[in-house]
């Protein structure tokens, strides 16, 4: 057998958006320097669509984010599958009130006539020396937002299969790339690859504790997971792909079987996807649980500038290690 | 007051000194990325360098200044110390923001730097506040917002100038219009021909003038006008500098979408070179004291810079610091 084809996860993101745009001529992308002209984007993700699709079809807007979500709602209404890419996730913010009052109500509110099919594609991640606005991961923000449907990827193929299942969803769909693994490699999937949306992953079956994650933290855990199989530590490893809707069957099916739980995640600690888990382990899962469920995640601060305080703020590898073996000191 | 009120060949002389020191920390900085001594993403300001020095001319110490992650040029001549800017992007205690914040985010209340911000557009609703609190407090302060040509096509924008119209806030809207936003020109995102037009919709509390940005005499007479109305009460001024970013968007960018015959144009007019050209002209210095200020200030540069690397890095308890006054 020869080697599988490698790519990285910004040529899935390409991948996914030029199979979409391929198989479905309502699919048109909009955002900031994104057209070929503009050298496709500053994360090259749209690099080479505008060749291949038009000017028409991937088009560079000016800096105003209100009109890039505005604008992707209008043309979802009247029949398109816009593409919105916000450069930073941070930038959002200054579109909230489109995307909260906007794309994820008006199907709601208009009694089921004007559903919102667009996908929001943002990057973020802390590790990159940005600072304090261009790293924040929101994603709890906006799946506490009933109508949005959140969304982040773990390895190069689920990217691919993610976004395209984002675009091809009739709802407002969020799309998280992480900026720190974006040249991270793994295998290319086959043509056309898709992966349903609201449904997490059973990565690793095991039967000592169950760890819940998505996105970054995923890599670490890939090892970790590795590692302790060589103590005869049996970990189960869920991916929760999608954020929201929860995926609550996979986890507390899991958790009934393993008795233990760790959840991590990027994300500051407090008020996040972390605690939700946790909410519905206890509710659903209570009468397995042998040791308290622990949240593994990121501090609650500002991202700071300086690459000591930087590694500091961030979660740890380590974090999520010493998190299992403490699940499994209560016996 | 202290800021000269008419253009002189003495005043020419100040703007070019500054002129020289942002250029000479500016330079320093890319050098040390490049050599591979410092990791940052750097949003050079070269080439707008005279705005920067004009504004700074027209200014006092209490004024307040609000500007973007391409603010070095603005910090410094607003009067920041510049060991306290190279500090913090070494990410040293020593640094403006003890190194919190980092080149995007650089503060120093002494020098009126109050705010420097990442985000687009965002640095003109926070300016009017300041200008109402001057306002309110009869305090005669004036405050200058810089943003880019892209930064006008934001919500916030609009926003903020209506506000400073209606209330008649001390505040200079410095629009530095470096031609491209990003990647993308001036043309594919702004519908009108200039920024300064722009102004028309705010009614006649608002000014909107352009001028040559790169052009001394131009930029301290229009900043010159601009802040004294604001100090006088008479209201709030768009002031479109046309100036060229003489780099890629951030210190890397190999910039393939500027037109190569562009580029070659804009070096020739490097305005550090022009201006030189100027003041030698005016009588007022000699090539060998303009040479010899370049070399202090290179002096400067480098003293800033073994400061920051015999600074401690934050403690990692400041991590969780400062982020509530009592928690
Ligand atoms: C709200 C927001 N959108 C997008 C960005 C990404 N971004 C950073 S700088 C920039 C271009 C700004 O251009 P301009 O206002 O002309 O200022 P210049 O960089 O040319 O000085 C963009 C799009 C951002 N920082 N904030
Ligand atoms: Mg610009």
């Amino acid at each position: 057998m020869s080697d599988p084809k490698m790519i990285t996860f910004t040529q899935a993101y390409t991948q996914a958006l030029d199979e979409a745009m391929a198989a479905d001529p309502t699919v048109v992308l909009l955002g900031e320097d994104i057209g070929d002209k503009e050298g496709g984007g500053v994360f090259k993700v749209t690099a080479g669509l505008t060749q291949k699709y038009g000017a028409e079809r991937v088009r560079t807007t000016p800096i105003s984010e209100q009109a890039i979500i505005g604008a992707a709602i209008g043309a979802s209404l009247a029949g398109m599958r816009p593409v919105a890419e916000i450069m930073f996730m941070n930038f959002i913010t200054v579109a909230m009130d489109q995307v909260v009052n906007h794309a994820a109500k008006l199907r709601f509110m208009s009694g089921g006539q004007t559903p919102v099919p667009i996908t929001i594609r943002t990057r973020t991640g802390a590790g990159t020396g940005n600072g304090g606005q261009h790293s924040d991961m929101l994603e709890a923000w906006f799946a506490h937002v009933p109508g949005m449907k959140v969304v982040i990827p773990s390895s190069p193929a689920d990217a691919v299969g993610l976004l395209r299942a984002c675009i091809e969803d009739d709802d407002p769909c969020l799309f998280i790339e992480d900026g720190v693994t974006r040249i991270v490699k793994g295998e290319a999937p086959p043509a056309n690859h898709k992966i349903p949306l609201g449904k997490a992953h059973v990565e690793r079956e095991g039967s000592d504790v169950t760890v819940i994650s998505y996105g970054r933290p995923m890599q670490d855990i890939r090892k970790i997971a590795a590692a302790l199989a060589e103590e005869g530590i049996s970990v189960e490893v869920i991916d929760l792909r999608t954020i929201s809707p929860l995926d609550t069957d996979t986890i507390v099916n899991s958790v009934k079987k393993t008795g233990r739980a760790v959840v991590a995640h990027e994300a500051v600690r407090s008020f996040g996807v972390g605690a939700e888990v946790v909410a519905r382990i206890q509710e659903f899962a209570f009468d397995s649980l042998k040791s308290p469920v622990l949240r593994v995640a990121s501090k609650d601060a500002t991202v700071p500038f300086a690459r000591t305080l930087e590694l500091e703020f961030l979660y740890k590898g380590s974090d999520i290690e010493a998190a299992i073996r403490k699940t499994l000191e209560e016996k | 007051m202290t800021s000269p009120k008419a253009y002189s060949p003495e005043v020419l002389l100040n703007i070019y000194r500054t002129a020289l020191k942002i250029r000479s920390v500016d330079s320093g900085v890319r050098g040390l990325i490049r050599s591979g001594n410092l990791m940052l993403a750097m949003h050079p300001p070269t080439g707008q360098e005279i705005i920067a020095a004009c504004m700074g001319e027209c200014l006092e110490q209490t004024d307040y200044l609000v500007t973007i992650y391409r603010g070095l040029h603005d910090q410094i001549a607003k009067g920041m110390p510049v060991k306290k800017i190279v500090a913090e992007y070494h990410g040293r205690v020593t640094g403006a923001c003890k190194g919190k914040g980092g080149p995007m985010h650089i503060t120093h209340r002494e020098s009126g730097v109050m705010v420097t911000t990442g985000v687009v557009g965002s640095g003109m609703p926070i300016a009017t506040g300041l200008g109402w609190a001057s306002q309110l407090k009869g305090d005669n302060r004036v405050t200058v917002t810089c943003f880019g040509d892209g930064a006008t096509n934001i919500g916030a924008f609009h926003e903020a100038m209506n506000l400073a119209a209606v209330w008649k806030l001390p505040v200079v809207f410095l629009c530095q219009n470096n031609q491209y936003a990003e990647c993308t020109t001036y043309e594919d995102a702004t519908a009108s021909k200039t920024i300064a037009e722009r102004a028309l919709a705010y009614g006649e509390n608002m000014v909107g003038v352009s001028v040559d940005g790169n052009d001394p005499e131009s930029m301290f007479n229009a900043m010159r006008k601009a802040v004294d109305r604001a100090r006088a009460g008479k209201g709030p001024t768009l002031l479109e500098a046309k100036t060229f970013r003489l780099s890629g968007h951030y210190f890397g960018d190999p910039s393939p979408y500027i037109p190569k015959e562009q580029m070659a144009e804009a070096f020739a007019n490097d305005p550090i070179v022009k201006v030189r050209e100027q003041v030698i002209n005016s009588g007022i210095a000699t090539a060998d004291e303009l040479d010899a200020i370049v070399t202090q200030f290179e002096k400067e540069f480098e003293e800033a810079v073994e400061f920051a690397k015999n600074s401690p890095f934050p403690e990692l308890s400041e991590v969780t610091t400062d982020m509530y006054g009592v928690a």
